[in-house]
């Protein structure tokens, strides 16, 4: 790590004022922004530590939805019993990321705010039609993923709070890394009255949704729907530990387990 | 009654309150006085040359003390890391020892080559300046797969190993195996890749050099498993230090897996730069250079053939390996490929002939030598996957064949054609014990209701002999060895009756400080509270050669014996004194010496006492004292042996594969602690399912970059991906020549796992046609060779 200083504002003001210091970087669940550090990676001034600004933190009940702080962390997520009760799916999700030291840790907001392609989160983001709360604005969850690592936020905004809408039937399949456990694939498919969302992660640069099998599930809500349908490999990410076409195969696996998981 | 905590007792670790509560004593935990540290600059090219190295910008940083490179090493003389075994190739010369300097010397030859050192203040200092080191490299082309490097317009790692061939050895009888393969009427052929593996010890690697000027002595600190041999290593050959005036301690270790037998470079430049700089230096690595620097294992490419009589017999074997040894040779890497791995290539069975071939070559990548199994692994993997093989090219079942060609207990001691002589093992016996275990016969109940859920189930077996005990000191000279192998052992009883014992062996991991005090405890009836086992200090304990190869209890337990049958033998003595009676009238049981035929008795207790308190001893004839030290030079090596099961549960829409059963069945001869023993198999079994389905080093061939340095890429097996282990042993078959008759449990389950995990996935995967898939078998190769199955093959 090379020498930074640090700071932790007891209100989104303060932190508002704090991060527009030169080279300031916020510190959520750190789970990410540290090892980075660590690895000499990055070189921030000061790092704004969003854990003391209050209404930043829990769950709640809003009308047609649940509204997430940004300082949630995952393990709180995974284990609320109103997350649980309303967005199992989401839950669901959050218990899958990482390991218990990271749940533990990472935080909803730290996380999309990353946008790595292989994180579970901008699915949900995505599939449950979220609306994303910040210092100065709301941002439309299908607006906020821009490409690889890049997000709709401006420099010094700070993500606050996340929507997410309730959907009818919802379920995350994830495919791990087998060493890192993020995401080779995860799909978080969602059923809206007549309209289905499919969301994916994992296997592009970023988030994406898959329109045919969209309409093949609002058609026939049932893994059989996809039978036949598949994405093209050619965007979709290639590594050691998975190829592009075997990413395109997957994601109609999981799709496929996910309508099941959804019922 | 019998001993609690004597042999044969599940004593629970005596060291592990200390470990779980953060109590150990670890190389980095040591603080000295006015202690500096040191940071490497290492290179970013696999192969490159360095032209120059500017360190003025880093000498003038914040709390920088010294920047010391190759260059003044080289003025101060220092010499290259030595070279613990040599092999000669066919053709009789003896193989390529090209110079492995603690710090580069105009040239680098793998990502992490160390080029230059930063010492400083504090360790961030010393990391800030460190990146202030201007290093000019003029990049050269590199190599990083073996089979390219051994290829003629391969980039040349050393200009004095042309072909980067570091040697061409055989072993074996190369026309008796033609002529087996000229008479067989079944040939079975397979081609397979051995991956390279990362150790990954818990414990990073970390050094600590210290010298006193008023006495003239270095002190390192260091994560080793054999403090004695980096003694004169680094001593002998690197550093010209005399042993009386260097001290080599290896405190608690966590974890070494074979990576820290090695001299590393990083000892010698602590120790020198201590001296140089007048004050400690200490130098931990973070995980990311471990990667990089740590002795890698494995990395073999082989082609092996089996002849065959019409009935299945084993007629004959051949085997060519090429090995990567990686830039430099590290201290044991040139008998792994060979004496570790062609010796073993009998396996359990009784083939009458076999010829092997080990091209070892240099490549740009991270020196390779032992690693836990350490060409044991390579040689059983190579083996059972070929009799596998054998038994469908044969038209046998998988246990039949194995069976039909196993040695017999009744030909014990076996002369095997590859060197060896296995001294005892009852192979058979160890299957008789699995099948019913595992429950065989209702394996096609449970493939079928595997089916029945969309499943692909396979059930491997690994009929596994190894060679540990390391080792004869004659045998491993007149193979290349240029050490002994024995061990040492000091038992010291005090005056009060409590008992240290000094042990060459030394632990990491093993729970020597149990095992060994149980030893003593069953022996002298001393509680086993009252005895202390000592290692890792050459200042404290007699010449010892560490710990590798399954061989703490097998020789260094065996030293523990041969000390005590001294102390007992003097304690007859003073008893006889004692007693008033004649030497051979005094019976000994378990420390308590008695006057034949009387009641007189005496305990060791008093006996040590009056050892120390010799008020009115026949001096001429007894000495004071109770204290004495033995050396065991083994006579053979131990054939720790088994029979381990895998089942696997393949899913054909992804490709994964879940181990869902796996049951060894070992012989390590008899049993000192039957819990250490299972965690030994357990945390073994874990690496070779880890070699099987999901670790994997990876090096990009022509950048000679490492693509899987970290945790993010490099995937270690973790809890969840292993199911609980059903783990017997069998005390029938002790070693015949060791006096505690066992044979060393430390290497097993990583011998055998990865070859029956291998046969249970290429088992699930038998109806695509496959016969073969190298490790690991990860989800995406699975589904390719489900993809590339005919649609017939598929619907089976
Ligand atoms: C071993 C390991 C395994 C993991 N596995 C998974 C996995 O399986 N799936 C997965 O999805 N993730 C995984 N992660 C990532 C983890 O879950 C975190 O979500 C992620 O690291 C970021 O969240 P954080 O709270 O730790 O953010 P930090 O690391 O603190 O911050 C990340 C980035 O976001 C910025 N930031 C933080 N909060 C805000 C905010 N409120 N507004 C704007 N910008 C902000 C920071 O400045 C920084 O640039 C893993 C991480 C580790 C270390």
């Amino acid at each position: 790590m090379y020498a930074f200083s640090y700071q932790r504002p007891t209100s989104l003001a303060e932190a508002v004022a704090a991060i527009q210091a030169d080279e300031a970087k916020l510190l959520s669940g750190g789970q990410t922004l540290l090892p980075t550090l660590k690895q000499r990676l990055a070189q921030p001034s000061v790092l704004v530590d969003l854990s003391a600004v209050p209404d930043m933190k829990g769950v709640a009940a809003v009308d047609g939805g649940l509204t997430v702080g940004a300082f949630t962390r995952h393990a709180e997520v995974a284990h609320s019993d109103l997350v649980k009760a309303t967005i199992p799916a989401l839950a669901h999700l959050a218990e899958g990321i990482g390991d218990r030291q990271v749940r533990n840790m990472g935080t909803l907001g730290g996380s999309i705010a990353n946008a790595d392609p292989s994180a579970d989160y901008p699915s949900a983001v995505v599939a449950l039609k979220a609306t994303l709360t910040t210092d100065r604005r709301a941002i439309a969850g299908d607006d906020f993923f821009t490409g690889m690592f890049e997000t709709a936020l401006e420099p010094g905004e700070i993500v606050t709070s996340v929507r997410f809408a309730t959907p009818d039937k919802a379920a995350y399949a994830k495919f791990r890394n087998p060493a890192s456990r993020y995401a080779i694939v995860g799909v978080f498919v969602a059923k809206f009255g007549a309209e289905v969302r499919v969301a994916v992660t994992g296997a592009a640069g970023s988030v994406f949704r898959v329109p045919a099998f969209e309409a093949a599930l609002a058609a026939n809500f049932k893994a059989e729907a996809l039978n036949g349908l598949s994405v093209s490999a050619d965007d979709l990410n290639a590594d050691l530990h998975a190829s592009a076409d075997y990413r395109a195969h997957l994601v109609t696996v999981m799709a496929k387990r996910a309508v099941e998981a959804a019922g | 009654m019998a001993n609690p905590n004597g042999v044969g007792a599940s004593v629970r670790r005596r060291e592990d309150p200390r470990f779980l509560t953060g109590r150990g004593n670890y190389t980095d935990d040591f603080k000295r006085p006015n202690m500096t540290h040191m940071v490497h600059v290492r290179s970013p090219y696999a192969h490159a040359l360095v032209k120059g190295i500017d360190a003025s910008a880093a000498l003038a940083a914040p709390g920088v003390v010294a920047v010391l490179t190759g260059a003044d090493m080289e003025a101060d003389k220092v010499g290259s890391l030595p070279c613990g075994w040599q092999i000669h190739s066919k053709d009789g010369s003896p193989m390529k020892e090209p110079g492995h300097f603690p710090l580069a010397r105009g040239r680098v030859r793998y990502v992490g080559d160390a080029v230059a050192v930063v010492i400083a203040e504090t360790k961030d200092q010393a990391r800030d300046a460190a990146e202030l080191v201007m290093v000019d490299y003029e990049e050269l082309p590199a190599v990083a797969a073996s089979t390219r490097a051994a290829t003629p317009d391969a980039p040349q790692v050393h200009d004095e190993a042309p072909g980067n061939v570091c040697y061409d050895w055989h072993i074996g009888d190369k026309a008796a195996v033609d002529s087996a393969f000229a008479q067989a009427a079944h040939v079975a052929k397979i081609d397979l890749v051995n991956n390279r593996l990362v150790p990954n010890a818990m414990e990073p690697r970390a050094a600590l050099g210290e010298y006193d000027p008023s006495s003239g002595e270095h002190t390192l600190t260091t994560t080793s498993q054999n403090p004695h041999v980096i003694r004169l290593l680094m001593g002998a050959f690197v550093l010209g230090i005399p042993e009386h005036k260097l001290r080599v301690v290896a405190p608690d270790v966590g974890g070494g897996f074979g990576s820290k037998i090695f001299h590393y470079g990083e000892e010698a430049v602590v120790t020198w730069a201590a001296k140089k700089i007048g004050r400690p230096v200490k130098w931990t690595a973070d995980r990311s250079e471990s990667f990089l620097t740590d002795a890698h294992g494995r990395d073999h490419v082989s082609h092996a053939e089996l002849a065959m009589d019409k009935d299945g017999h084993f007629l004959g074997l051949r085997v060519a390996t090429l090995a990567n040894l990686g830039a430099y040779l590290s201290t044991f890497a040139p008998s792994i490929p060979t004496y570790l791995y062609a010796t073993l290539l009998a396996g359990q069975y009784k083939t009458p002939a076999i010829y092997a071939e080990v091209k070892a070559v240099f490549t740009n990548t991270a020196p390779v030598d032992a690693y836990r199994g350490a060409g044991r692994p390579e040689a059983c993997y190579l083996i059972e996957r070929l009799v596998d093989i054998a038994a469908g090219v044969a038209g046998l079942d998988r246990v039949e064949i194995r069976r039909r060609n196993f040695v017999p207990a009744s030909a014990m001691p076996y002369q095997t054609p590859v060197a060896l002589q296995y001294d005892s093992g009852d192979f058979a016996k160890n299957l008789d014990i699995a099948l019913p275990l595992v429950d065989y016969d209702g394996f096609a109940a449970r493939k079928a209701a595997s089916k029945a859920k969309g499943k692909l189930r396979g059930i491997g077996f690994s009929t596994y002999i190894e060679a540990c005990g390391i080792a004869p000191s004659n045998v491993a000279g007149a193979l290349g060895a240029r050490a002994g192998l024995y061990e040492s052992a000091e038992v010291r009883f005090h005056p009060t009756g409590s008992v240290t014992v000094f042990t060459g062996s030394h632990s990491h991991g093993q729970g020597h400080e149990t095992t060994f005090a149980q030893l003593v405890s069953q022996r002298f009836g001393v509680p086993i509270e009252n005895v202390e086992i000592v290692h890792g200090d050459t200042a404290k304990i007699p010449f010892g050669m560490g710990t590798y190869g399954s061989r703490s209890l097998a020789v260094g337990g065996s030293a523990i014996v041969k000390a005590m049958d001294k102390v007992e033998r003097k304690a007859k003595k003073i008893a006889a004194h004692m007693l008033e009676a004649a030497e051979t009238d005094i019976e000994v049981k378990e420390g308590r010496f008695t006057v034949a035929g009387t009641d007189k008795s005496l305990g060791i207790g008093d006996i040590a006492l009056q050892a120390y308190v010799p008020h009115n001893f026949p001096l001429d004839e007894l000495e004071p004292g109770l204290d004495e030290q033995a050396f065991y030079d083994p006579k053979n090596f131990t054939y720790p042996n088994g029979c381990h099961v895998c089942e696997v549960e393949i899913d054909p829409d992804t490709g994964v594969t879940q181990v869902v059963a796996f049951s060894a069945v070992d012989d390590f001869g008899n049993v000192i602690n039957p819990l250490i023993v299972e965690g030994q198999v357990h945390g073994g079994i874990v690496q070779g399912i880890g070699q099987a389905l999901l670790e994997n080093c990876v090096y990009d061939d022509e950048s000679g970059q490492l693509l899987t340095g970290s945790y993010m890429d490099y995937c270690m097996p973790r809890a969840d991906d292993v199911p609980s282990f059903t783990v017997r042993y069998h005390e029938d078959q002790p070693c015949t020549h060791n006096p505690l008759g066992v044979k060393g449990c430390g290497e097993a389950g990583t011998i055998g796992a990865s070859a029956a995990v291998m046969n249970a996935v290429v088992d699930a995967l038998g109806a695509f046609g496959v016969t073969h898939i190298d490790m690991p078998a990860t989800p995406e190769k699975i589904w390719r060779v489900i993809q590339d199955a005919t649609p017939a093959m598929a619907a089976e």
